[in-house]
């Protein structure tokens, strides 16, 4: 066992025998430090933000966007992690949350200018936002299903190549639709949640993106504990189930291709969640925003993090999107130290950063039986 | 993988010096026992079931039944179509022709998961636990078969039971909070699985390693261990596809007075095996298969002494050991 | 919709498929011959076949080759290229082979891991001739469409009668080379001692590892050859299209995959069928709807094969290769 796995493992386990109430008040420590972050100001502290330097990207948009991508790798866990499913499309819910919004919410978006046609409405009319909300996770969730259905009888690398499609096929929809999506010019005015207005401004605008990002921190704490519900149920053992044996656990009773797709459902409910708030924060929405090396970038969070650990998925997706923004200055040689990143972490811990701790023993014993059976030829 | 499979040398070795001599199990498992139902009344039926694969005829006219709290063995030499009758009877395969009845439906075509909720669990002759699942969950796992709360249950935990008393918390506030509000039937559902389980890991002797990880348990372990998990899902009909396979005399012993425990709580037990002695020990009727026919049905008496079986045995020495 | 122009031009059009078919099969080889043996999806063989065009781009300019030579050069430039280019995309699988998916093997890690560092490796191959050649060398690397001297000028050698359908030598090297390669690939890995090996270790590794089949030499083989035919596919290509890209392989890579998928992976002559209904399917529904919807298309096309046939037209399997 590797040091750090040994030193990780103790650490989990001094925090185990904690009482509940201390883990509790440190749990609320967290969550409370993660609120004040945009206002992190002290020194060495501070070194960690993006915008220290004059061609950096501004803080809390970041601290947005690296919340929005851990939305994404919750989502995406409960499909790879949990139920072993490989999904390289999982942009395609992305970009259908994002654009769910954008195309009912907009003003300037062709279904809402020929709703208000058909209807003699006015033109500043658009679909409310709180009800393009659950229009958006339902697109998003029936895509799912569509996807999911026909294809999650599948073996798993099948599974990946029609996934894959399933993206690129979203993308060109959105490019080539002219007159339901703008085509590559885009929809503007995606509208933002509903709130007072302060300073004759509304409450979310592109000025303050610290609420945005203390929105979306809500909303991702909301789905970890939801994540964490269905992952101690039945759902979650049925999900490790099949993952470990399908044949078998379909002969235990569990009706595979039922958790299978509800799996699948999930997890693209909560990218099209994502994705929602994304759209909204841009107020901008464009098919090149959605391609499909984004799939590839969500895919390398939850496995790097470690896949089927929560916490270890939230490391990844931090570390995925904040070091390139941190690191902006090489922007030109940012894919290609992701690429030499995703190699030499995979090579060196390919369990993963923080993986499950279910995950580290399958993965030492995998690797005691893989040398045994070198030494046996 | 390796360690899975009953096959390779290795993990035989390990089990001969690992075998340990499994408490004597003197409680009563009340909560385990089930309704068998009518006694001697059919269970199963094997109706003139043929089956072809291309051109191979796996198995010719087979026919026979399963009475309900019977043991059944099912034997025959090496590749007389015992595990093909096995997967028939499993929905595996669909017959080419003929029909296989449970409690008087017929079952062919049902998907796996549909046939387990009817009332059938089988065993693997290679085992197939889930490796990176602690014994505890394993059979959890099969507990859940039985279990109504769905996904959205899981979730909102929005079904609420008016808990009985002895479900209470302990503690005072949550206890005043279960009687206001119920208990959502997930909980309930959750912890009476866990409960089972337990019993069920006790019920079969190994309930000292439910902790542990099933890719780590010892080969003996494993095979009660799938026994245990068959068992959660509450069959009518519980399947053992060579369940002493590796193991050596006093575990076969073991295994036998399981089996019989088994039918006391109320299921109805097929075997398949090899071993000859621990089918004459433990069945109430045997049915022997040669070339995928039946060649024989009986008592073990009766089997032992008829000459078809006698010939199709002979030219095989009896793989007792 | 426009299925007159589909109708009116069947002839050519399927040509044309046909021929983009041919590239995306000899590229599906390499997907399917590493699938049959190690069930994996190696995802950085797409910028194995980048690499073959920029050999090919090199050899050219190294021996000064340009449009307009005599035969006798042409010939002899072209040939240089094609041994260049298969020499580059071997190395380059082999490289990826050793550097990204024998450490994991040794560990024993489960598949997704190497599906990361594939992606990593084809992240890495892009951005060398995208960004950390163009900072030493300058162009022709960096970003931007390069073109490659169309050394051999398209000529119509004859013309089908009847239906009027112009052949051309650029058309008859690349329907043909493809072909030429695939027969001697299946040739190769039914008939010799070695291909024994690749089907023996693709049907059951851990009983050809036993029979003393050396399971590392079989998976190198796997990847030399394999990348040996992106080489190809890479020559052919630069003589349809006369350029290269630093992200081209991403689109044929994901097309060949589909290939392969469709003729049924871990099959040599299902990547062919898959290679060609595929490049025909394209080519139909850009003249049918427009181009853009070419790759909808396709994967529509792909799903509802897997839907009736799940294991691909011509079902999986490199073990069973005579299939």
């Amino acid at each position: 066992m590797s040091i750090i796995t040994q030193y990780t493992n103790r650490l989990r386990d001094r925090l185990d025998v904690l009482p509940t109430w201390v883990r509790a008040l440190g749990l609320l420590l967290v969550v409370a430090l993660a609120f004040y972050l945009p206002y992190l100001n002290v020194l060495p502290f501070a070194y960690i933000r993006t915008d220290l330097s004059a061609t950096g990207t501004d803080w809390a948009s970041v601290l947005f966007l690296v919340v929005v991508y851990m939305i994404v790798a919750v989502g995406l866990n409960v499909v790879i992690g949990l139920a072993g499913l490989l999904d390289l499309g999982y942009v395609g819910f992305y970009a259908l949350g994002a654009y769910s919004v954008a195309l009912f919410g907009s003003t300037s978006s062709p279904v809402v200018e020929a709703i208000q046609n058909k209807f003699g409405l006015s033109e500043e009319w658009a679909v409310p936002f709180a009800i393009c909300v659950p229009i958006a996770i339902a697109m998003a969730l029936i895509a799912g299903v569509i996807l999911g259905a026909p294809t999650l009888r599948l073996r798993g690398d099948y599974l990946a190549i029609v996934t894959m499609g399933f993206g690129e096929i979203i993308r060109i929809c959105a490019r080539n639709l002219d007159n339901v999506t703008n085509g590559a010019a885009g929809i503007t005015n995606v509208p933002v949640p509903p709130g007072p207005e302060v300073d004759g401004r509304p409450f979310f605008n592109v000025s303050e993106p610290e609420r945005w990002y203390w929105l979306a921190l809500v909303v991702l704490i909301i789905l970890i504990w939801m994540a964490r519900r269905l992952e101690h149920s039945r759902v979650g053992r049925a999900w490790l189930a099949i993952r470990e044996d399908e044949d078998a656990a379909a002969i235990m009773g569990v009706a595979a291709f039922k958790y299978k797709l509800w799996a699948f459902a999930i997890g693209a409910s909560l990218g099209g969640m994502a994705g929602l708030l994304f759209g909204s924060k841009q107020q901008y929405v464009e098919p090149n925003g959605f391609m499909l090396n984004l799939s590839f970038l969500f895919v390398a969070m939850v496995v790097i993090g470690g896949s089927g650990n929560i916490l270890g998925v939230l490391i990844g997706a931090f570390l995925l999107t904040y070091l390139p923004e941190r690191f902006r200055e090489f922007q030109e040689w940012r894919p290609f130290a992701f690429g030499v990143a995703l190699v030499a972490v995979m090579i060196l811990r390919p369990q993963g950063l923080v993986p499950s701790r279910r995950r580290a023993r399958e993965f030492e014993d995998r690797k005691v039986e893989a040398e045994e059976a070198a030494a046996d030829v | 993988m390796s360690d899975q499979n009953p096959a390779t040398p290795a993990s035989r070795e390990s089990h001969a010096e690992g075998h340990v001599a499994v408490a004597p199990d003197t409680s009563d498992h009340a909560m385990l026992s089930m309704d068998v139902g009518q006694v001697g009344e059919t269970l199963l039926e094997i109706d003139h079931v043929t089956l072809r694969f291309g051109g191979v005829v796996a198995l010719n006219d087979v026919d026979f039944s399963i009475k309900r709290g019977e043991i059944l063995g099912l034997i025959g030499p090496n590749g007389a179509g015992k595990t093909t009758c096995f997967n028939v009877m499993t929905g595996v395969y669909t017959p080419t022709s003929g029909e296989v009845r449970f409690n008087g439906r017929a079952i062919s075509g049902n998907k796996p998961h549909k046939i387990n909720q009817l009332g059938i669990a089988r065993t693997f002759q290679n085992i197939r636990l889930f490796p990176e699942m602690s014994a505890l969950e394993n059979v959890m796992v099969g507990c859940d078969a039985r279990h109504k709360t769905s996904v959205l249950g899981a979730l909102f935990r929005a079904y609420r039971v008016r808990p009985t008393e002895e479900q209470l918390p302990a503690n005072p506030l949550k206890r005043s909070l279960a009687k206001v509000f119920g208990i959502s039937r997930h909980t309930l559902e959750e912890r009476g699985g866990r409960e089972r389980s337990m019993e069920l890991l006790k019920f079969v002797g190994i309930a000292d390693r439910a902790h542990e990880l099933s890719r780590n348990l010892p080969y003996g372990y494993q095979r009660r261990l799938e026994i245990a998990r068959a068992l959660a899902t509450e069959p009518q009909l519980l399947c053992l596809d060579e369940p002493a396979a590796g193991f050596n005399p006093a575990e076969k012993e073991d295994l036998m007075d399981l089996i019989r425990r088994i039918r006391d709580l109320g299921h109805t037990v097929l075997v398949i095996e090899h071993d000859m002695k621990l089918v004459l020990g433990v069945t109430d009727r045997i049915v022997v298969l040669e070339f995928g026919q039946k060649i024989a049905e009986g008592t073990p008496e009766e089997v032992a002494r008829n000459p078809k079986v006698i010939a199709a045995y002979l030219g095989e020495p009896d793989d007792a050991a | 919709m426009d299925f007159d122009a589909l109708i009116n031009g069947l002839d050519r059009h399927t040509l044309d498929g046909i021929t983009r078919g041919s590239i995306y099969a000899l590229v599906a080889l390499g997907y399917t011959m590493v699938y049959g043996v190690m069930k994996l999806i190696n995802f950085a063989h797409s910028e194995v076949f980048m690499v073959g065009t920029w050999a090919t781009l090199g050899t050219y300019t190294l021996i000064g080759a340009s449009s307009g030579m005599g035969v006798g050069m042409i010939i002899g430039a072209t040939v240089l290229a094609l041994l260049a280019a298969m020499l580059a995309s071997a190395g380059t699988a082999l490289a990826v082979e050793r550097i990204a998916y024998r450490p994991l093997r040794k560990k024993g890690a489960p598949p997704l891991i190497f599906l990361i560092t594939g992606i990593g490796c084809s992240m890495v191959l892009v951005e060398t001739f995208g960004q950390v050649l163009k900072v030493f060398f300058g162009p022709p690397f960096g970003r931007v469409l390069v073109n490659v001297p169309a050394v051999l000028p398209t000529k119509v050698v004859f013309t089908i009668p009847g239906i009027d359908l112009a052949i051309t030598n650029t058309r008859i090297i690349i329907i043909f080379g493809a072909i030429a390669m695939m027969v001697a690939l299946d040739f190769f890995v039914n008939k010799s001692r070695l291909g024994r090996g690749v089907r023996a270790v693709a049907q059951d590794p851990d009983t050809a590892s036993l029979m003393g089949v050396n399971q590392d030499r079989v998976i190198m083989l796997v990847f030399v050859l394999g990348g040996a035919m992106a080489g190809v596919a890479a020559l052919l290509f630069t003589i349809q299209y006369d350029s290269t890209k630093f992200d081209i392989g991403f689109i044929i890579g994901v097309k060949a995959f589909t290939a392969a998928v469709l003729g049924g992976i871990g099959n040599l002559r299902g990547a062919l069928i898959g290679g060609l209904v595929l490049g025909v399917v394209e080519v139909y529904a850009s003249t049918v709807w427009d181009s853009s919807w070419a790759d909808v298309t396709a994967f529509v096309v792909l799903v509802l094969v897997l839907m009736f046939r799940p294991t691909g037209l011509l079902g999986e399997s490199l073990g069973k290769a005579r299939a």
